[in-house]
C-alpha cells in the first residue's frame, strides 16, 4: 500500500467530519451517547465510554463552532 | 567516568582551531596576492625579519577593515540586526515547537548511540530499564542510556529510504518517484502510529509522562530493524531476509514491552484508593502488546516488496 502524505490529510479530514456531522438529538441520544449521560464517579479517573463522547463533543464544538450544551429531549 | 570528558573534549577541540588563523600570517599570505608577490624579495634575510613588513602589507586589506571606524560600526549595526532577526525566527518558531523539548532528544554522543543500538539488537541482557530523572527532569539521552531519542529514529530513517532505493536499483526497478514514495509511506505509517497510541492513551486516560516527541522516538526506532532486515536480505538472499527478520522483530518486541512497560502500566493514576475500573491495567497491557505485536508487522510490510 502505496501512501502519500496527501491520502493522510485527505484521511484525517474525512474521519473528522464523519465525527463531526454526528447529529446530538437524532443520533446519539437514540443510541445512548448523548451529553447527559456522561455521569462518572467523582474523583477517579473517567470510563472509556466517558472519554470518546468528550472527545466526540470537543471535535463537534471545535469543528462547528457552537457553544451552548444540548441536552437529550424527553425521557 | 568518561561522561563530562565528552563535553570537554568538544570544547578543546574549537579552542585548538582558533589559533592557526593566527599562524596562517607567518607564513606567506596569497589571499592578498599582490603586497605579497613585493615583499618576496625582503624574505630572504631573516625569517623573523621578514615577517613584521609582510605582516603590515599583507594583512593591509584585513587591517583597513578593522580599524576604519565606519566599517566597524556598519559590522555592528549589521551584526545587532541579524540577532534580531535570529530572535525573531526563534520566537515563531518556540510558538509552534517546543524547541527545547526537542533539543534534549538530540543531546546524544558516540557512546549512547553504540549502546543504543546494541541494546534495540540484543535487549535480552540488559538490565536496567528504568529511565532515570533528576530533579523531575528526565536526564538527556547521554547521560542515561534508556532514555529515547529522536537521533537514531531520525537517520534510520534517512538510511531506510536509501537502502531501499540500492534495493530497487540492484532489481532494475529504481525511478526517483519511487524514493519519494517509499518515504512517504514509512511515514504515514509512522505518523497514523503515533496518532492511534495517542489516542489509546488519551482513551485510557494514562496519565504517563509520554509525550508526542517520546512516542514518535518510540515508534522510529524500529527503522534500524527494517536496515538490519534489508541488508541481510540483499546480502544473503530470501533465507537471510527471513532470519532477519525473525531476529529483529523478537528483538524489537522485546525492547518495546520492556521500555513502554516502565511507563505505561507503572503510571499514576489519579485515584489513589485504587477503585477504579479493573478492566484498566488489563487494558494498558493490551496498548503496550499491542504496540511491540505492531511493530514486525509493518517491518515485514514494508521491506518485503524490497527483497524478492
Amino acid at each position: 500500500m502505496a501512501f502519500t502524505l496527501y491520502s493522510l490529510h485527505h484521511t484525517a479530514v474525512l474521519c473528522t467530519n464523519a465525527i463531526a456531522v454526528l447529529h446530538e438529538e437524532r443520533f446519539l441520544c437514540k443510541i445512548g451517547w448523548g451529553a447527559d449521560q456522561r455521569v462518572g464517579g467523582f474523583g477517579d479517573d473517567p470510563r472509556i465510554k466517558a472519554q470518546v463522547l468528550n472527545l466526540i463533543r470537543s471535535v463537534r464544538t471545535v469543528m462547528r463552532g457552537q457553544k451552548s450544551v444540548f441536552l437529550c429531549p424527553q425521557k | 567516568m568518561d561522561l563530562p570528558h565528552h563535553g570537554y573534549r568538544a570544547t578543546k577541540q574549537r579552542a585548538r582551531a582558533a589559533p592557526p588563523t593566527a599562524d596562517s600570517v607567518l607564513f606567506e599570505d596569497t589571499s592578498s596576492a599582490a603586497p605579497a608577490m613585493n615583499s618576496q624579495g625582503y624574505y630572504t634575510p631573516g625569517y623573523n625579519v621578514g615577517v613584521p613588513p609582510n605582516d603590515m602589507q599583507g594583512a593591509t586589506g584585513a587591517d583597513n577593515l578593522f580599524t576604519d571606524p565606519m566599517a566597524n560600526a556598519a559590522m555592528m549595526y549589521g551584526s545587532s540586526l541579524a540577532n534580531q532577526g535570529k530572535d525573531m525566527v526563534n520566537k515563531e518558531l518556540s510558538r509552534f515547537m517546543a524547541v527545547n523539548k526537542l533539543k534534549y532528544f538530540f543531546a546524544v554522543d558516540t557512546r549512547y548511540v553504540m549502546k543504543k543500538l546494541m541494546i534495540l539488537m540484543f535487549p535480552y541482557t540488559h538490565q536496567d530499564w528504568e529511565v532515570r530523572y533528576h530533579r523531575d527532569t528526565p536526564l538527556p539521552p547521554r547521560q542515561d542510556v534508556n532514555a529515547p531519542d529522536l537521533y537514531i529514529p531520525t537517520m534510520a530513517f534517512i538510511t531506510y529510504i536509501l537502502l531501499a532505493g540500492i534495493a530497487l536499483g540492484i532489481q532494475k526497478r529504481f525511478s526517483p518517484e519511487v524514493l519519494g514514495l517509499c518515504a512517504s509511506t514509512a511515514l504515514v505509517w509512522m505518523i497514523i502510529e503515533v496518532l492511534v497510541m495517542l489516542l489509546s492513551l488519551y482513551l485510557l486516560t494514562v496519565h504517563s509522562d509520554l509525550t508526542t516527541f517520546d512516542l514518535i522516538a518510540y515508534s522510529g526506532y524500529k527503522y534500524v530493524g527494517m536496515i538490519v532486515t534489508v541488508l541481510s536480505g540483499l546480502l544473503f538472499g530470501s533465507d537471510g531476509y527471513y532470519v532477519a527478520l525473525a531476529w529483529s522483530s523478537c528483538a524489537l518486541v522485546v525492547f518495546i514491552v520492556r521500555s513502554l512497560k516502565m511507563k505505561i502500566l507503572t503510571s499514576l493514576s489519579s485515584d489513589s484508593m485504587g477503585t477504579g475500573s479493573s478492566a484498566k491495567p488489563q487494558f494498558r497491557l493490551y496498548i503496550t502488546v499491542a504496540t511491540a505485536i505492531f511493530q514486525p508487522i509493518i517491518i515485514y510490510w514494508l521491506t518485503s516488496h524490497l527483497v524478492r
